[in-house]
């Protein structure tokens, strides 16, 4: 962990209550590790995924969702923030595996693009699904696409891409709960999503859940919880695995497949 | 150069600032970003005699000011505290440990001090008799003055250590509670713990806490904590380690002549996680420019 001042570059709202900040600063940062922001006004820090850091710059999508993101919202370019950074253990992809596949999950989606960045670079191909509840909640869509991968979107709205739960583009229908029948076939492009030997995946419990529930194969999966700290000293966001309890803010946020308790 | 050491029950510190229990956990998240030997002491997470993953989460919430926990006191048990967390800390810190201690029963919590007590590292056992966030356990002892009393000499009866008892605000005369300790034999007294607190979600219209309620502390509670260790200390002639919200040189100075002999730093903490190592550096600053030159002498100095 590392206490910074970083100066905003750049706010700008890129989707329906999202926003892409960018922060200057070394983007020293493993993928899956995030930052915390203190903001004026309020006692706790804000814990946000880092979505890309290259030399010299982070940057952090985030969704408005209550005083805290609202707050940052409002943030002019050249204001300076306390961010804490480095934190959270990050993606282990020091890992035998030929084609993972990323599944994000609405603001689940930004720490899995400088994963798959770093994938890229170690020369694997991901192959990436996102999940929103409707179009005009997309994003990185293009980012990724960008980087010479596929993409495929859900809507729960089916207001683009694949209707449906992430699940239902990953092809696997077979034991998730509430699944809807009939979607495996509607899938766009969907052939080949089955081919896929590691999951790396990052959105809401309800949707790790229903990732896990849905592939076979081994992999990691980025939770949440309210954070205290975000490094490690009160306790806050302990959770229960099968290797004892461990601080989502530190031990976490990725866990394996196989410590997960849910 | 001013003179910034303190006296605990016959203990010197180097300067009266302590991590609180509970928001530095045994010191190794810090001790990566600096020397923790510039600290005055260091209290380290409640600890009982077997591990407790504590309450559900969520279990922090935002307050005006401040931050309210149900963590319920998370800690590895008695045996990994000895055996594994105070062994670590010890190659990095090498001053007082303030070992804070909670249990179910008298007995728990005199299990505790005497196995803690018989290290040399240890330098005072704190007696958390108020963590208001375990159903049936801190609670009952911290709000009656009966059951504080006999902790303090169950505690007292096992242990050479200076004995602090913890006091929780949560009670209608915390001088009571305080009287009763010294009575029993306490050596000092540490307060405040948190404040009984909860938020509900808007959203969901339900408590934010998966416990409901929690405990609240940070700067929102600095006033209620100089009010309740000016009153206590009145009360009665042992030290006072003063806490609640404290988050600069300045706090500790207003903390310290409302009558701490020392002071502790929690919430402060887990904001900044240079808070302790910011308001060392400023004492000396602060002190000066209020014309204080040793700082014991300032111990109890707003009584009138
Ligand atoms: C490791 C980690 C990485 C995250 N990465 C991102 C990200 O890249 N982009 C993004 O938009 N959000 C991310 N979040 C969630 C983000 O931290 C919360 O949305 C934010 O703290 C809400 O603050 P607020 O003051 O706006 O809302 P509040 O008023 O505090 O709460 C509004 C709602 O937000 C939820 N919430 C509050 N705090 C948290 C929290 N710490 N974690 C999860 N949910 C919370 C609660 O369910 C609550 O109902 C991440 C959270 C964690 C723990
Ligand atoms: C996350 C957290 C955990 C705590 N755990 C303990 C504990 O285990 N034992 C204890 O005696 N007090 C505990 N406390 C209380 C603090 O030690 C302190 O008394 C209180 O927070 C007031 O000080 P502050 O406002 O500076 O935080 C905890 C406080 C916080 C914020
Ligand atoms: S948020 Fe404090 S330990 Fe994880």
């Amino acid at each position: 962990m590392e206490k910074m001042l970083l100066k905003v570059t750049e706010n700008v709202k890129i989707a329906k209550n999202i926003y892409r900040m960018r922060l200057a600063g070394e983007g020293k940062a493993k993928p899956g590790q995030f930052v915390n922001i203190m903001l004026g006004g309020l006692f706790l820090r804000r814990p946000i995924s880092v979505c890309d850091a290259a030399e010299g710059e982070f940057t952090i999508i985030y969704k408005v969702v209550g005083r805290g993101t609202e707050l940052l919202a409002t943030y002019p370019t050249g204001k300076v923030l306390d961010v804490l950074t480095g934190l959270g253990n990050g993606y282990d992809i020091n890992l035998d595996i030929m084609r993972p596949l990323l599944v994000g999950g609405g603001v689940g989606s930004p720490p899995l693009y400088l994963l798959a960045k770093r994938l890229f670079e170690l020369g694997k191909t991901p192959r990436v699904v996102l999940g929103f509840n409707t179009a005009s909640e997309i994003i990185l869509e293009n980012e990724f696409r960008d980087l010479g991968l596929e993409v495929n979107i859900t809507t729960i709205d089916g207001s683009r891409g694949t209707r449906g739960f992430v699940t239902d583009a990953i092809g696997c229908l077979s034991g998730v709960e509430g699944a809807k029948e009939g979607f495996a076939g509607a899938v766009e492009g969907a052939e080949g999503t089955g081919d896929f030997d590691y999951v790396f995946a990052c959105g809401p419990e309800a949707m790790l859940r229903a990732v896990y529930d849905a592939t076979q194969v081994d992999g990691q999966f980025s939770f949440e919880e309210r954070m205290g700290c975000g490094f490690g000293a009160c306790m806050g966001c302990s959770c229960k695995t099968r290797y004892g309890y461990k601080r989502i803010c530190t031990e976490g946020p990725v866990l394996k497949r196989g410590e997960i308790i849910w | 150069m001013v003179d910034t050491s303190v006296t605990l029950s016959g203990l010197r510190l180097d300067n009266p600032v302590i991590p609180a229990s509970g928001a530095f956990g045994f010191g190794a998240e810090f001790a990566k970003l600096y020397d923790l030997n510039i600290l005055g002491a260091l209290a380290f997470k409640g600890t009982t005699v077997e591990p407790r993953f504590g309450n559900p989460t969520p279990r922090i919430a935002e307050a005006p000011m401040g931050m309210i926990n149900s963590v319920g006191l998370q800690n590895p048990g008695l045996e990994a505290v000895i055996n594994e967390e105070l062994p670590k800390l010890s190659e990095v810190f090498h001053k007082p440990l303030v070992a804070n201690i909670s249990g179910f029963s008298a007995e728990e919590y005199a299990a505790c001090a005497k196995a803690l007590g018989k290290l040399p590292q240890v330098g005072i056992i704190e007696v958390n008799i108020s963590c208001p966030n375990v159903h049936g356990g801190g609670m009952s002892f911290g709000v009656d003055s009966k059951l504080a009393a006999t902790v303090t000499r169950e505690v007292k009866a096992v242990t050479t250590k200076p004995v602090y008892i913890k006091l929780s605000p949560n009670v209608t005369d915390i001088t009571e509670i305080a009287t009763a300790c010294e009575e029993a034999g306490a050596d000092g007294l540490s307060l405040i713990n948190t404040l009984s607190a909860m938020r509900i979600d808007l959203k969901t219209r339900k408590p934010v806490l998966a416990n409901t309620f929690g405990g609240l502390s940070g700067p929102a509670i600095f006033p209620v904590a100089l009010r309740m260790v000016y009153q206590v200390y009145e009360a009665v002639s042992i030290p006072i380690i003063g806490m609640g919200g404290v988050s600069s040189a300045e706090d500790v100075i207003e903390m310290m002549l409302a009558g701490a002999s020392a002071v502790q730093i929690g919430a402060a903490n887990l904001r900044n996680p240079f808070a302790c190592a910011d308001i060392i550096r400023e004492l000396p600053r602060a002190m000066e420019k209020y014309g204080i030159n040793r700082l014991e002498d300032i111990i109890g100095g707003a009584h009138r």
